[in-house]
């Protein structure tokens, strides 16, 4: 693979102030690409040009509220006309909001499906146009080895994430003839913020059913994300690449 | 200045990859001149911009032929 083989390329990479988002953008910026990172507020956003001019990568942070539609369409308008059409649409962005199915509340579920979920949707039909036009393009959703696996106290998180594996199905039949690559990649445990909350006893015991013995790193997943980008991937679609060091063997 | 005519041919041909002389007004995209349902839309789309209109789905789903896409947009200018 050639170093530089997204140059030209405008990637948007939801999420991208820390963790797997933020590794997918340097990794992306690596390959060549110009990169816009989002994050919720302007103190994440200037973290991510930061990040990007450290690393010589061209692009910026930018502020985006998923769960807005006016915010994708505002900042599809503004990467539209500042760089051009985004061509790789990197779906990122989630949250948790974990809970005992008996002791869960309707705003813990409603807002982990619209943030995971529907902002999918939203992105993605905002970017299509652009990728239709372009007749090449690539959506990479990050899913979860929960959307497969189920994990107690995450019915939201996991129906969240299986919803975008179907999803990413769906589409991928929808805009395989406009060569436009829809795939998922699924982590395993990774060591980030999401996963730095959980109790050390859990982690301890999460170790233990991994086979390669230890948590993920971001940079792992951003790997097969800019795999998943790339002239190499062009046959893959529909397909969701598990990536969790063997504790979800399918 | 591109008649209507003219201009709605020329979208047509770029979109579905068909010669303007193979384009009949009373042409249907889906059967004589071979669209699928994402070309539909994508052709809706390039109308939109090109006439700098905005088609409802419900006018959108009116529009199969030619013929129908050029009384549209005269219609609607």
């Amino acid at each position: 693979m050639t170093q530089q083989s997204l140059a030209g390329k405008i990637a948007l990479v939801t999420g991208a102030s820390r963790g797997i988002g933020r590794a997918v953008a340097l990794e992306l910026g690596r390959l060549g690409a110009t990169v816009i990172g989002t994050a919720t507020s302007e103190a994440g956003a200037a973290s991510i040009s930061e990040g990007l001019e450290a690393a010589k990568v061209a692009g910026q942070g930018k502020v985006l509220n998923v769960t807005d539609a006016a915010s994708v369409t505002d900042l599809l308008k503004a990467i539209t006309e500042e760089y051009g059409a985004p061509l790789i649409l990197v779906n990122n962005a989630g949250i948790t909001k974990d809970n005992l199915m008996m002791r869960m509340k309707d705003e813990e579920w409603d807002a982990v499906i619209d943030t995971n979920l529907k902002s999918v949707y939203r992105t993605s039909k905002a970017c299509l146009r652009g990728m239709t036009k372009a007749r090449w393009g690539r959506i990479i959703n990050i899913s979860s080895v929960v959307a497969t696996m189920g994990n107690l106290g995450q019915a939201n998180y996991a129906a969240s994430k299986a919803g975008v594996e179907g999803f990413t199905r769906s589409l991928a039949r929808e805009v395989g003839s406009r060569n436009i690559t829809v795939n998922s990649v699924a982590p395993g445990f990774i060591a980030t913020d999401m996963t730095e909350v959980l109790p050390e006893a859990q982690k301890e015991l999460l170790v233990k059913q991994i086979p390669l013995a230890r948590l993920g790193q971001p940079e792992e997943i951003a790997a097969v994300v800019g795999f998943l980008a790339t002239e190499p991937a062009a046959y893959i679609t529909g397909e969701t690449l598990h990536v969790n060091g063997g504790m979800n063997m399918r | 200045m591109s008649t209507i005519e003219e201009r709605v041919k020329k979208i047509v041909a770029e979109q579905l990859g068909v010669k303007e002389g193979e384009i009949q007004n009373s042409s249907s995209f889906v059967e004589d001149l071979g669209a699928d349902s994402l070309d539909t839309v994508e052709l809706v789309m390039a109308l939109e911009e090109e006439f700098e209109t905005e088609i409802p789905d419900e006018e959108a789903e009116k529009i199969t032929t030619v013929q129908e896409a050029m009384d549209y947009v005269t219609a609607n200018q």
